[in-house]
């Protein structure tokens, strides 16, 4: 084969991640020659930007894909993802800087981990090949778990850094195997070909079933779908806010490009069996993540459940045929990462600057809006987006699912996101709940001083601010964003 | 535009109010009352300006004619769903939206004592409450009508959860706004689900993608799938109403709720369910309605005998107005679903009279409370003797509840029940015994309140001049709706009458399928006469 060589369009589409490179490079020698907090935290802002504006052209130029080596094609469903997954590390790492204004260890290494899982969300967005979806899987896992040990002082987040860390590799284990299966049967690796292979899987292809099966396994652990979730809840709540919302965002909405690619080629659906897998995973994710949610007292826990639900929600669009269907995905995801940010912002804003431990109690929450009225107002707006209610974005994602769903005639998960979305109210109405109560009565907590704590300025805040004033604006009008996704 | 601006008023007013909160308590509510009168003149206004003689000529959707709107607006929405900003103001409409502005002025002059530390975020629940339920009675695109449904459980919620009041026997005030949340939300879910069907087969059947009323009028249907559909329709609307086996958030959110909350859900939100009905749910379906309208009036009547027996053996004066509330909307749903003009005018006048009366006697459970901080009639008794005003007010609008010949209230029951005896003579018998039963929970109330031995000597504080004032003024309205009706009916005459010959066309479509069933078990029942 010959040398690889680039012309100027292939470069243009490398440059998001060519940018972030560079950025994690700059930031790791700036950590190495002299530590400083603000700086390594502006460098990495700017970085993320930077690589935001350069993905840009690739969503709205529209053009063909771009085939950079085997190993990547660069799309404009690529480029959407891109910016998504980009969006949500700018808005991480803007929480970053309240967040761990007083954390006693060394601060600046966690920009480096969350710039890293963010290449591995653009090179998954990317990925044509079996090759890069593995190093982007691995890119964008392995810095989490540094993430959710950052604090490595600390039993709890040890203890949640170590169990991501086994359970993903069995994870990524699977899913190497699958691919080895897979590649057993048909002898090609290019997603192209696996995406036709599963479509076309049936009793003569044992090995392409298993080895899809397998595959599916592999990412559903990481997308924490039903019953690969067990992990969820307690890596969430071990992990400081800003590393757990990009748990909820970076990772799964990286993760859930490649399965668009995998799963949902083209507008198809993957072979019967595999979609009857899915519609089992989709219900069981909904319920288990609802019902689990139910009696939960601590928030960072009921939002990894939260999360779980809003997977199986989105399900749906993978067993649904149709061009239009990834354009939903998009508007869903779109939407839970705004929401999902901001709820994550407000509590790493009600928890900055970060003690011992994140608050995350409901308990500490209770009458929270004496003191912190704004972030509440936010954190509010949020919940209620999450639940889906009209006036929020959170809406329009659902009803774009239940359009589609209804249109499919998939009754059955359909009826799971009723379901799910009745149970989901109950749940977040109870934080909103504790939100306004009245403080408990000598609680030693500050909460009950009753002193309202004046709004900080900070690149969270304005992420937040950011995050609600687009919540309201995609709940009231939807149009132009349902407009610019349409394929 | 004007329309518009019916929904604009109450919304900005809540950012206002909101704003305004952060200086005074007063300001705040002054602003809420100002946006709510000014609304308020808005549709007084509309109400003279209008011709609303339209909708029953046009709205014969059997001949394929669109419904006429004395006012409408229309504006692109999501144009990509097919979802317009499509609003339309007929004599209905028009009746509950003065009926929402007027409960709702009302409603905000009852807030000075419930608004608490915060009055401005109060006041912004409360009319953000106000303007979705305006929305939801002018919306005629089903997507707006969602949005405007659901706009409205939140507040609501807050309004019970933060203002409100834990109710005696350990019932949680948040746990009552959240049951009513889950009640009105999953039922919503099940609405917003009957509505994606609805739009997908009308798609299935025209190839257009639309959300509008109009569109989907005569959307054809086959028979199983109708009736889910319908079912989804009828329940979301059935809870809010609410009939009775779904009836069970009712009293205790109204237990919990403060005095403007209760206004609010006994005046407004109650009727919404009713509006829906008769705007949707059977219009929608007339065929599937008719085969309905056994089961449902048989709940209605339930829902009077019930309610009543209930109201009766309460021991909470809140709890027994709620219970009363239960027994009036039975009423309201054996007239819809016997179909008859007198009956749905019988509706239309029983809906506002109950919002009035509703209203008026939660002011006044409002005031005994917060006389003697309780609401436990056990430890009532003797308010005649010692306290000036307010009894023969109660005594008033107790009466105005039983049915008293003259006020609102009786002309609503009577009509209902002479517009059902020609479809229904043994449920009109049954509901009729409802009244009875009506007599019986009004006078214990009074009873049990104003007469007998004072618990405590000495005068309570009488009712100041604001709060006895706007109290005058429902009791001069259901007076009014008692002697005078005709302005009512007359307004809502074209409306009514739509809706009833759709039935009536449904009924008949109905009968000739039943006829052909046996013929062709696969008949596909449309609006139109075969």
């Amino acid at each position: 084969m010959n040398a690889i060589q680039f012309d100027a369009t292939q470069f243009g589409a490398m440059l998001p991640m060519g940018v972030l490179s560079a950025t994690i490079v700059a930031v790791m020698l700036g950590i190495a020659v002299r530590r400083c907090h603000r700086v390594t935290a502006a460098l990495s802002m700017l970085g993320a930007a930077l690589a935001l504006v350069c993905a840009l052209p690739i969503w709205l130029g529209g053009t063909g894909p771009v085939v950079v080596t085997p190993l990547l094609t660069i799309d404009p469903q690529a480029g959407f993802y891109m910016l998504l997954v980009l969006a949500a590390v700018l808005g991480v790492l803007a929480l970053c800087p309240a967040y761990f204004a007083g954390y006693a260890g060394d601060r600046e290494e966690i920009y480096l981990l969350i710039l890293l899982g963010g290449l591995g969300g653009l090179t998954l967005a990317g990925a044509s090949h079996a090759a890069t979806l593995f190093i982007g899987i691995e890119l964008l896992s392995l810095p989490m778990v540094a993430g959710v040990a950052y604090a490595i002082h600390d039993r709890r987040a040890l203890e949640g850094g170590v169990k991501y860390l086994a359970l993903s590799a069995g994870a990524s284990a699977t899913l190497l195997f699958g691919l080895a299966l897979i590649y057993a049967g048909i002898g090609r690796l290019d997603l192209g070909a696996l995406a036709a292979a599963l479509a076309g899987a049936g009793a003569d292809t044992p090995l392409v079933l298993m080895g899809g099966a397998m595959l599916i396994a592999g990412l559903a652990f990481k997308l924490s779908l039903a019953p690969f979730h067990q992990w969820t809840p307690d890596v969430y709540e071990a992990a400081p806010a800003p590393v757990a919302a990009s748990l909820a965002t970076v990772v799964k909405v990286g993760v859930f490009a490649v399965v668009l690619r995998l799963l949902h080629a083209g507008g198809g659906t993957a072979a019967a069996p595999f979609v009857n897998v899915l519609v089992v995973l989709a219900l069981a994710s909904i319920l288990i993540g609802s019902v689990l949610a139910l009696r939960q007292d601590n928030l960072k826990r009921l939002l990894a459940y939260s999360s779980i639900t809003h997977f199986g929600f989105l399900l749906i669009i993978l067993v649904a045929p149709g061009a239009g269907t990834s354009a939903v995905a998009a508007i869903y995801l779109l939407t839970y990462v705004v929401t999902a940010l901001g709820v994550f912002g407000a509590i790493a804003l009600a928890s900055s600057p970060a003690g011992a431990r994140d608050r995350e109690l409901l308990g500490d929450y209770r009458g929270l809006f004496q003191q912190r009225p704004w972030v509440v107002a936010a954190l509010t707006l949020m919940l209620v987006s999450l639940a889906g209610i009209p006036v929020t974005a959170g809406f329009i994602g659902k009803f774009s699912v239940l359009v589609l769903g209804v249109a499919a005639g998939q009754w059955l998960l359909v009826g799971g996101l009723l379901v799910g979305s009745a149970i989901g109210l109950f749940y977040y109405l109870r934080v909103i709940g504790a939100l306004y109560a009245a403080p408990p009565s000598g609680s030693p907590a500050p909460v009950a001083t009753g002193a309202t704590v004046a709004v900080r300025w900070s690149a969270g805040a304005v992420m937040v601010l950011l995050a609600v004033l687009l919540t309201l604006a995609i709940g009231v009008y939807p149009e132009p964003l349902l407009q610019l996704l349409r394929p | 535009m004007v329309l518009v601006w019916l929904i604009l008023i109450p919304l900005l007013g809540a950012l206002l109010a909101w704003l305004g909160g952060r200086w005074s308590s007063a300001c705040a509510q002054g602003i809420a009352l100002v946006a709510m009168l000014a609304s308020l003149a808005l549709s007084l206004w509309l109400w003279r300006n209008g011709d609303y003689s339209l909708t029953g000529a046009g709205f014969t959707a059997s001949l394929g004619v669109l419904p006429q709107w004395a006012f409408e607006f229309r504006a692109d929405w999501i144009q990509s769903l097919g979802i317009s900003f499509h609003l339309g103001l007929d004599g209905l409409s028009l009746l509950m939206v003065v009926l929402t502005n007027l409960l709702g002025a009302v409603a905000v002059c009852c807030g000075t004592r419930d608004a608490g530390t915060r009055p401005g975020l109060f006041y912004f629940n409360l009319l953000w409450n106000l303007g979705s339920v305006i929305g939801v009675f002018l919306a005629l695109d089903m997507f707006l009508f969602f949005f405007c449904w659901e706009m409205m459980l939140v507040p609501m919620y807050f309004l019970i959860a933060r203002w409100g009041q834990d109710a005696p026997g350990g019932r949680r005030r948040e746990a009552a706004a959240l049951k009513f949340a889950v009640y009105t939300q999953s039922s919503g879910l099940l609405l917003l689900l009957a509505i994606l069907a609805l739009v997908f087969f009308h798609q299935q059947a025209t190839g257009v993608l639309s959300f509008d009323y109009h569109d989907l009028l005569n959307t054809p249907l086959r028979r199983d799938v109708a009736w889910l559909v319908m079912l989804g329709f009828w329940i979301a609307f059935a809870v809010k109403m609410p009939v009775v086996p779904l009836h069970t958030w009712l009293a205790d959110a109204h237990c919990c709720a403060p005095a403007a909350g209760s206004v609010d859900l006994a005046g407004l939100l109650l009727k919404t369910g009713a509006y829906g009905l008769l705007r949707f749910g059977i219009p929608y379906f007339p065929e599937v309605a008719h085969e309905l309208a056994p089961v449902a009036m048989w709940l209605g009547v339930l829902g009077v005998v019930y309610g009543a027996v209930l109201a009766f053996a309460q021991t909470d004066l809140k709890r027994l107005v709620a219970y009363s509330g239960i027994s009036h909307m039975g009423f309201v749903l054996i007239g819809l679903y016997a179909g008859t003009e007198q009956a749905l005018q019988g509706v239309v006048v029983q809906m506002i009279a109950h919002g009035l009366s509703a209203a008026a006697l939660f002011m006044l459970c409002g005031e005994i409370q917060a006389r003697l901080q309780t609401r436990e009639l056990g430890a009532m008794g003797g308010l005649w003797a010692t306290m000036p005003a307010l009894p023969p007010l109660l005594l008033f609008f107790a009466l105005a509840s039983l049915g008293l010949p003259g006020l609102g209230n009786f002309v609503g029951e009577f009509l209902i029940l002479l517009g059902t005896f020609s479809v229904a003579p043994l449920v009109t018998v049954v509901a009729a015994l409802g009244l009875v039963l009506a007599v019986a929970y009004a006078l214990i109330m009074v009873q049990k309140t104003l007469h007998g031995a004072p618990h405590r000597v000495g005068t309570l504080a009488a009712l100041d001049t604001p709060t006895l004032g706007l109290i005058a003024v429902l009791g001069l309205l259901l007076v009014g709706l008692g002697l005078y009706p005709q302005p009512v009916i007359d307004l809502a005459r074209p409306s009514v009458q739509a809706v009833q010959h759709l039935y009536a066309a449904g009924g008949a479509a109905g009968a000739g399928v039943a006829a052909d069933a046996a013929l062709d078990t696969e008949a596909v029942t449309t609006g139109a006469p075969q």
